[in-house]
């Protein structure tokens, strides 16, 4: 299992610091959720954990973000690997501009996984977690004399686990750009998974979405949070209590407090823990 | 108040007033050589070779000058395309710094806004010097270097248009920049290349100022890259420029030919353009 964990990590803008001084190790196979006030550098933070501000010029970072033992800003650093164990869902979702089947073999393919290694990768996730054991009508037989037979079922196997596949299982060579919002965020996330990769970031998923949409979202994160470590965004305080056993709280770039869930809300130490818990700042 | 009320009617009509105009502008060019130019085609004009001298008899046709320009702007709208979008996607700040990105698109407009006789009069010198002759391949040379700048702005403007989030979410995945660049940028941007081709192709077909030097004069069809080959652009000014009536006539069926071409060409990137979008996402 991946783990990550924060060294005197500063991020700025220009002459602006965004992030000062963060350190923080971040436990796995749950929900963190980093909570704030907007503007806090929250996903900030979240895009620093898998070295997403390399397309923006302006931003400098010093400081290390250690993921299995190796700083990811390591110029040595292999990135390609590192963002392979490290999926990404956006606050908007953006599906790739193609099919809804393409937007999940997307991944794979560029990896260049055969159909043994799929084969292989959905096995080991089901027998370690029975995943999909809660789903009806899942027939893991595979049809061999098919072409693509594997990246088929990967697919099938990916949708389901994002709880998409009874949806979109008649349509999946149409665009995905045509889906709902809703349908767009659990494809995102289904084509995160596809990579198997072992910690999710997720930046306000559910902000663009209708309730319904955000409430399958939540629902799919506890159920992966068994297999996953979940790095969540998120500035809905009663999203956070629902969700996250981890809270790491950010106040104007600073790292204020974290702990486990039930601490955090239970008893904050700082004081501007508990004038946001309360609702006196936001 | 009321001044309000009739400040906002009167951009009202100002605004129908030039849509109007405009339209006027496109129905009165279609009109004047449609009239003039309709009489004097003929199935002949369409399929032979002039007779009695460069145009300037009444007898025998345009073909070699409607194939020529075919064969000029289709050469040289390929070969820009070939060179504009490397261009393009290298302008993008994954690889480009923002600072060069910007000299580039200078340079390119101040290219775009230089007249074509220029172009043709510095395309002179260089086949001069390579010891080429007046030739398709000199004119679709020269072709080339007039529709880059057009080219490679319109599609560099469509690739900037791509919105920073999608790329992430590929990078997110583990491609490097050229996966992302070629899966996702290039699948995104298609519908807007059409478009930047076709503003290249209708300026290079239209241009008899740029080819004046270096296509050379000719009645003949042309067999080899290296022939003289004749153009549209040409066969109508010289018909036009003549005190005869009758052939007069013929350069405005000829600016009709070349009409009904722009107008096709246009109509065919449509139905592709339209075609391609469907998996754009917006």
């Amino acid at each position: 299992m991946s783990h990550i964990s924060l060294k005197k990590l500063t991020v700025s803008y220009g002459n602006h610091d965004v992030l000062r001084n963060i350190t923080i190790d971040i436990p796995d196979r749950q929900i963190i959720a980093i909570l704030g006030p907007s503007g806090c550098g929250k996903t900030t933070l979240l895009k620093s954990l898998n070295r997403l501000h390399d397309l923006n010029e302006e931003v400098r970072i010093s400081g290390d973000v250690i993921l299995d033992g190796i700083n990811i800003y390591d110029p040595q650093a292999d990135i390609l690997a590192l963002r392979k164990k490290v999926g990404f869902l956006s606050q908007r979702p953006y599906p790739l501009p193609m099919s809804i089947y393409d937007n999940i073999a997307f991944g794979p393919r560029i990896h260049r996984m055969n159909g043994e290694q799929v084969l292989r990768q959905i096995e080991l996730l089901e027998k370690n977690n029975a995943m999909l054991g809660s789903f009806s009508g899942f027939n893991p037989r595979i049809d061999r004399s098919r072409k693509n037979s594997e990246m088929d079922y990967l697919v099938e196997y990916y949708l389901r686990l994002a709880g998409l596949w009874e949806e979109v299982k008649d349509r999946l060579n149409a665009p995905a750009a045509r889906l709902s919002v809703g349908q767009q965020q659990r494809l995102a996330l289904a084509r995160a998974l596809a990579v198997e990769p072992e910690i999710v970031l997720a930046d306000e998923p559910t902000s663009a979405l209708d309730p319904v949409s955000a409430a399958l979202i939540e629902k799919q994160f506890k159920l992966l949070k068994n297999n996953y470590t979940i790095i969540m965004v998120t500035h809905i305080l009663r999203q956070a209590k629902r969700l996250a056993d981890y809270v790491i709280f950010l106040y104007m770039g600073e790292l204020v407090e974290h702990g486990p869930a039930e601490s955090f809300f239970g008893s904050p130490q700082d004081e501007r823990t508990r004038a946001y818990i309360s609702g006196e700042i936001n | 108040m009321k001044s309000r009320r009739m400040e906002e009617v009167l951009f009202k009509w100002l605004m129908i007033f030039s849509l109007v105009l405009v339209m006027m502008a496109l129905a009165g060019i279609i009109f004047v050589i449609v009239l003039k130019g309709a009489s004097a085609l003929s199935l002949s004009m369409l399929i032979e070779t002039p007779k009695g001298g460069y145009y300037l008899g009444k007898e025998g046709g345009i073909a070699n000058a409607i194939v020529g320009s075919l064969y000029l702007a289709f050469g040289a709208s390929f070969l820009s395309v070939i060179l504009s979008l490397p261009v393009a996607f290298a302008l993008q700040r994954e690889y480009t710094s923002r600072r060069v990105a910007d000299w580039t698109r200078l340079v390119l407009d101040i290219l775009w806004g230089i007249p074509s006789i220029v172009y043709g009069a510095f395309a002179f010198v260089v086949m001069v010097y390579f010891g080429i002759r007046a030739s398709l391949l000199g004119g679709i040379i020269v072709l080339t270097l007039l529709m880059l700048p057009i080219m490679i702005r319109s599609m560099e403007e469509v690739v900037r248009m791509v919105p920073l989030e999608l790329k992430e979410v590929s990078y997110s995945l583990g491609t490097t920049k050229i996966e992302t660049t070629v899966s996702v940028v290039l699948r995104q941007v298609i519908p807007g290349t059409i478009t930047a081709v076709l503003l290249a192709f209708g300026r290079g077909i239209g241009d008899a100022a740029s080819v004046l030097f270096t296509t050379g004069y000719t009645d003949y069809m042309p067999s080899s890259l290296l022939d003289p080959v004749a153009s549209l652009p040409l066969a109508i000014f010289f018909q036009a420029g003549t005190a005869v009536p009758e052939v007069q006539d013929r350069a405005y069926a000829s600016a009709l030919v070349l009409l009904i071409i722009v107008l096709l060409v246009n109509i065919f990137s449509r139905i592709l353009e339209r075609r391609f979008s469907k998996y754009v996402v917006k």
